[in-house]
């Protein structure tokens, strides 16, 4: 027995919090053995992380053959990175011919080096770039994709392909539909009963449908629409369908941003004697568009994931890509591989973005 | 005198190309005339076209016969049916695995979106992952893994996986036992439609009895045991009228019992893991909603910690759930347009496939199609429309 001490009548000094209450002991009491229940569940959660986490690791990473070139290099026990690497000009960019690469990489590096300023907070001429990157840059990215003028030699849309087509597909989807959903959203909000009638009814019809009937639509019908001989090629096609049917979505989404908006901004503008169209374009839009930006970042992931849709008109898109090397007699049975890479990489960029939104939703929340 | 204050007050009238009443119509009038050339160009282009191409238009073709056959048909057909007889074949697999994935992303996304808020740490943690994981992916690419990385690599039916010798796993599909009705089984049918309608007026006399003399009754308790207790009494009687018909192993192929197609459980799997990690979000979401303020004034007024849940929080809790859920299952049923993909028979994949290609009739059909998406779109919004109007807060 050890020597007791003695104090004084309230001299006695503060103790140590028992072990078990504090620190890792206590934590996990407190967050996984808390109750019987709660100690089953942690228990089969580890026993689900223990069958599945290490297999995963070992297949992945440690039994991966990770260099080579066909695929005798692969002993079959883990992962055969190789198909990856072999293919991997494919995966990224489709047929597009080896010396015109440069063309993808540097409008690749041009967008990127131009996105840059816009995250830094004390850029001022957000606007003026913003500009550039909504108008400017599009033509410029056209000329260097497609080529047949300034010395550039024509590649057909045909030979696009890869994460490059992903890329096409949803950034021009996205902002070729942004103003059409600008106009929609306006005409939803109309007071003239035709113009509100029509743009109700296109937004309905658009977002009732499946996006893979709309791509049906634009690869069958759109050629019965226009006289004979003046088609627009398959891609093109398919970038209308998308352009429509993400338009109907931004719209709605604009719309809300355009609700947010107290009726009182509007009449105090028509007190001042604007006219509609300078209300809306100098007094509403800016403070709608600001609100919905989360949400057209959101819009916008769903389209970056529907885009691989477009393998089903014969379009080869990332997983397009994928699908089609993996069907290579040289390389088959590599399905899983082609798999996993892609649904990193598409993981990777929605992952991105949907972070970027929420936490852009943080920032623009200044209200209250 | 009032004469001469409306004389003073009357605003001159503007020119009428100023009059926002004539401005609203003339800019209309432009709208709705520039809409219908827009139509007239291109349904005339589609006419001259369609006539050199010799198509005839019209819906004649739907009582042609089809002449292919459909690798799951959930009614009987045949190949010398009709096109009309493939589209109700096609319309009906559509309807099916919407369902069954409605049926099991309700269910993961309400056990996930619970999971996420409970305390437990590595729970809430693995559900966070999984959500996070499986909705940055696309829901195509998701198909594809599933059937082409998973189902495809099954074994061949020998060495099927087992499950307590009823359900085989194989390369050709999910082998579950067939249930056969016996002659007597509709008395047992019976006797749960009897229990039914009693369980139904007992609780209505439990409500009526608590009102009026405080008393409680456990209508949980009694409805379980009518439920399950009186078709298991007539069933007993009548010498349990239902036999299993069991897949068997017979040659290279299993005979008898039911088969899920490859396809179909790939698809059902990939919708419903995916749209659970939407609904997920909504149930969490739901029951953040719902301020803690709710369940501590329930427990300061004496109500235990299942009713509280069950009378304040959940009805609280749905107000806000179900119109963004209903808008998943909307998603869910769009989707599953995507079977087409992997060739499950949907009407996509029939109709706007196989159908388009035979018939070359493709206003029509691509129309057909569109318009059963959009009828289901339409009617799931009027049920949302009406069930919000239901539930919304009644104030001032």
């Amino acid at each position: 027995m050890s020597e007791q001490k003695t104090y004084e009548l309230g001299r006695h000094p503060d103790m140590a919090p028992p072990v078990n209450m504090v620190g890792f002991v206590g934590w996990m009491r407190a967050n996984l053995f808390s109750s019987p229940i709660n100690t089953v569940l942690t228990v089969l959660c580890l026993w689900i992380i223990y069958i599945s986490v290490p297999p995963l690791i070992q297949w992945a990473l440690i039994d991966a053959n990770w260099v080579g070139t066909t695929r005798n290099d692969c002993t079959r026990e883990g992962a055969c990175w190789v198909f990856i690497d072999h293919w991997i000009k494919q995966i990224m960019y489709g047929r597009y011919p080896d010396t015109e690469l440069w063309r993808i990489n540097t409008a690749y590096i041009l967008l990127v080096g131009s996105m840059i300023p816009l995250f830094i907070p004390g850029f001022s001429r957000k606007g003026l770039l913003s500009i550039f990157l909504l108008a400017v840059y599009p033509v410029i990215a056209y000329y260097l994709f497609v080529g047949g003028s300034f010395g550039l030699e024509n590649v057909e849309t045909p030979l696009w392909g890869g994460l490059f087509l992903t890329l096409v597909i949803s950034l021009t989807g996205i902002v070729g539909s942004l103003p059409i959903g600008i106009v929609l959203a306006l005409g939803r909000r109309s007071e003239m009963p035709i113009v509100k009638a029509l743009c109700v009814g296109f937004i309905e019809l658009w977002r009732g449908v499946p996006l893979i009937t709309v791509l049906f639509m634009s690869s069958v019908m759109f050629p019965l629409f226009v006289p004979e001989g003046m088609s627009p090629d398959k891609l093109v096609r398919a970038l209308i369908g998308v352009m429509l049917f993400s338009a109907a979505y931004l719209a709605e989404v604009i719309r809300g941003g355009l609700q947010a908006i107290p009726r009182g901004q509007t009449e105090a503008a028509q007190a001042l004697g604007m006219s509609y169209w300078k209300i809306m374009g100098l007094i509403v839009m800016p403070q709608a568009l600001k609100l919905v930006i989360p949400g057209i970042v959101s819009s916008f992931i769903a389209l970056f994931k529907d885009t691989t849709l477009v393998l089903i008109i014969g379009l080869f898109d990332l997983l397009g890509s994928i699908q089609l090397v993996g069907t290579n007699p040289d390389w088959l049975g590599f399905s899983t591989e082609g798999y996993v890479f892609a649904a990193f990489i598409f993981w990777c960029f929605c992952f991105g973005m949907s972070r970027y939104s929420q936490h852009l939703e943080k920032k623009l929340n200044t209200g209250h | 005198m009032s004469e001469v204050v409306s004389d003073v007050t009357k605003p001159a009238k503007p020119p009428i190309w100023n009059d926002p009443v004539y401005r609203a119509l003339f800019f209309q009038v432009l709208v709705l005339g520039g809409v219908v050339a827009l139509g007239y160009v291109l349904i005339s282009n589609t006419l001259a076209n369609l006539e050199r191409q010799g198509i005839a238009s019209g819906f004649g073709f739907m009582k042609t016969t089809a002449g292919f056959s459909i690798l799951m048909t959930l009614i009987k057909y045949s190949e010398e049916d009709t096109y009309f007889r493939a589209f109700i074949v096609s319309l009906l697999n559509t309807l099916l695995v919407a369902g069954i994935g409605i049926f099991f992303a309700t269910i993961i996304g309400f056990l996930v979106g619970v999971a996420r808020l409970s305390n437990n740490w590595i729970l809430s943690k693995m559900a966070a992952v999984y959500v996070e994981t499986l909705r940055n992916i696309p829901l195509l690419l998701q198909i594809f893994f599933w059937y082409f990385a998973v189902l495809r690599q099954l074994p061949g039916p020998k060495q099927s996986l087992n499950a307590f010798d009823t359900f085989f796993l194989n390369i050709r599909g999910l082998y579950s036992p067939y249930p056969h009705f016996l002659p007597g089984f509709g008395f047992v049918a019976w006797a749960f439609v009897v229990a039914v309608v009693a369980v139904f007026f007992m609780a209505r006399w439990a409500h009526k009895r608590q009102q009026e003399t405080g008393q409680q009754f456990h209508t949980a308790y009694a409805a379980f045991g009518l439920l399950v207790g009186l078709p298991l009494v007539v069933a007993a009687v009548t010498g349990f009228p239902l036999s299993w018909e069991y897949p068997e192993l017979t040659g290279f192929n299993f005979t008898g019992g039911i088969v899920l197609i490859p396809e179909l459980v790939a698809l059902v799997l990939a919708l419903a893991l995916y749209t659970a990690t939407y609904i997920a979000e909504i149930v969490r979401a739901g029951i953040m909603a719902v301020s803690r303020g709710q369940t501590e004034a329930a427990y300061a007024l004496g109500l235990q910690p299942g009713t509280t849940l069950r009378l304040v929080v959940i009805p609280q809790a749905l107000r806000v759930i179900i119109p963004p859920l209903t808008n998943q299952y909307l998603n869910l049923t769009k989707n599953s347009s995507l079977a087409a993909a992997i060739a499950y028979p949907d009407i996509v994949l029939v109709f706007a496939g196989t159908i388009l290609m035979q018939t070359g009739q493709a206003v029509e059909v691509i129309a057909i199609t569109m318009g059963v998406y959009l009828t289901i779109s339409l009617l799931i919004s009027a049920f949302m429309n009406w069930y919000n109007k239901k539930m919304a807060l009644v104030e001032r």
